[in-house]
């Protein structure tokens, strides 16, 4: 048993600062455990969001040494024990209390993309047909379990703030879910460049290196959303080649 | 009060991180920093680019040139006098431009060169951004134009390899059927380059995934497959064919400067 000097970020959205806690660590524990202790035996009134503990509710989203990370999957045994762990709130959201914040905005945003429309029943009886192959790619980013660390370390909405001009890697994951979707046959391209702002990722990879899911966020959703504005917006020997094949 | 009002930022390089994040983008701005002053000054040298029945990549297709490789002979006549001239000038702009615009190239030397930002969860310099939704940076999405073209120097860059296949005897002026290490040199470097092209993001678009249904099209979904199983390890395929694209005009040049010896297999 070895004892552990963590660094935890305590205040609200007025501001805060860092204060020093030691626990004891075992074998087996993660981040959140030992951030349990704390609570215990030291700071009764700590805030923490969590809820299953098994890196499935994507609720105890944190930064772990400066990094974002779920705090139920993050084993101490993984970290450095020599100095304090720091722990601290994720930074592209306002801090409700201590490491909770207020990620309301990525519900908000959520609303605006435009909704699941299914292409006329291929049955009588009002149901669909869809082979595996159609939806393999789809699944991938149906594992998303919402705990926002791809939007808390997503430059655009970290440093610059441009929450109001893009949408993040999260919610660009679940439009290339809708997008890609073989029933669906909305047209989402001019929302994600007008108003969605997929232009803003330079596609440096951040996201897909947070997800606890191993989602391929950035080659698999990202990607693939911005070459679909390509060929509406920006090919024009597409545009010319559709315009003979009558298909604008 | 605005959602945003209480985020904080970082200032440049501020971080948090413990690890050494800093590694990573210093290791891509060497490298490619030493690999455009080398290309620039290989482009600019216009000589010892060819060796027997090589060509180096840096000058293939040598549209006009002096070597025995060029397609439609010597230096034009219409070329301004004061422009300097080499052949690659001629073809070097379009794998430049492929490279320039690749999304695994952008993402790294937005980080290494530009800071934006320097690592993952690292304070940036600049406070303003625009990202690629406006210009300048909105002229990536041309990328598609260059891998047409990339694919084609794929093309030229294979006839290569057939031409090493084949030494002239100086004593004869026949040709024969022959394996130097410079073969090898230039076939480890066709299909590097291929490996890296044909696992574009934009090549995987364009070969099925504009599609949001596969079932019924068998072809188009093993290639988009193929694609993508290329485009997993796209940035291993660019780090690996760009040094070996380096080594290959190396290897020419300094065999062509009497420096090193071709050794022959057969």
């Amino acid at each position: 048993m070895a004892s552990v000097t963590f660094k935890v970020w305590r205040g609200n959205k007025e501001g805060g600062e860092f204060k020093e806690y030691s626990t004891d660590i075992t074998e087996g524990m993660v981040v959140l455990d030992a951030l349990f202790q704390i609570q215990a035996d030291a700071a009764n009134d700590l805030a923490i969001r969590w809820n299953c503990k098994a890196g499935k509710c994507g609720s105890c989203s944190a930064e772990v040494n400066g990094y974002p990370r779920l705090l139920c999957m993050t084993r101490m045994s993984s970290l450095p024990q020599d100095r304090p762990v720091k722990i601290e709130p994720m930074k592209s959201f306002p801090v409700i209390k201590d490491l909770v914040c207020d990620v309301s905005w990525n519900y908000e945003a959520k609303k605006r993309i435009k909704k699941f429309k299914p292409r006329k029943p291929d049955a009588a009886d009002g149901t669909w047909r869809m082979q595996q192959e159609d939806v393999d790619r789809v699944q991938e980013f149906r594992k998303c379990i919402e705990c926002f660390l791809c939007q808390d370390v997503c430059h655009v909405l970290r440093e610059h703030h441009l929450h109001e001009n893009f949408i993040g890697p999260s919610l660009l994951v679940y439009t290339a879910a809708l997008e890609m979707h073989p029933l669906d046959v909305e047209d989402r391209t001019e929302d994600l460049r007008k108003h969605q702002g997929i232009g803003y990722c330079n596609i440096t990879k951040c996201c897909t290196n947070v997800c606890p899911e191993n989602i391929t966020i950035t080659d698999n959703a990202i990607i693939p959303l911005k070459e679909r504005l390509v060929d509406k917006f920006y090919d024009p020997l597409k545009k010319i080649l559709n315009l003979f094949s009558g298909k604008s | 009060m605005a959602y945003t009002d209480t985020l904080q930022r970082s200032s440049f390089g501020q971080t948090e991180r413990q690890d050494s994040w800093w590694i990573q983008p210093l290791a891509i701005f060497l490298g490619f920093s030493a690999f455009i002053i080398y290309s620039t000054w290989a482009a600019f040298q216009g000589d010892n680019y060819h060796f027997g029945p090589y060509l180096s990549p840096f000058y293939s297709p040598e549209i006009f040139g002096d070597s025995s490789h060029s397609l439609f002979g010597p230096k034009p006549g219409w070329w301004p006098l004061w422009l300097p001239f080499s052949p690659a000038f001629l073809i070097l702009w379009v794998p430049v431009g492929f490279r320039l615009t690749c999304y695994y190239y952008r993402g790294a030397y937005y980080k290494a060169f530009w800071g934006d930002p320097p690592a993952c969860a690292v304070g940036e310099p600049r406070k303003k951004y625009r990202g690629e939704a406006s210009f300048p940076l909105i002229i990536q999405n041309i990328h598609r134009y260059f891998l047409y073209l990339a694919l084609m120097l794929i093309i030229f860059l294979t006839y290569d390899v057939w031409n090493a296949l084949w030494f002239v005897d100086p004593a004869t002026g026949q040709k024969s059927f022959g394996l130097g290490i410079g073969t090898f040199v230039l076939a480890a470097n066709v299909t590097l380059l291929s490996c890296y092209t044909l696992g574009c993001h934009s090549l995987r678009h364009l070969v099925g995934g504009f599609m949001d249904k596969f079932s019924g099209s068998p072809v188009r979904l093993k290639t988009y497959q193929c694609v993508s199983c290329l485009n997993k390890r796209h940035m291993f395929w660019a780090w690996m064919s760009l040094i070996v694209v380096g080594f290959s005009d190396i290897y020419i040049r300094l065999c062509a400067m009497g420096i090193w010896t071709d050794w022959r297999i057969l």
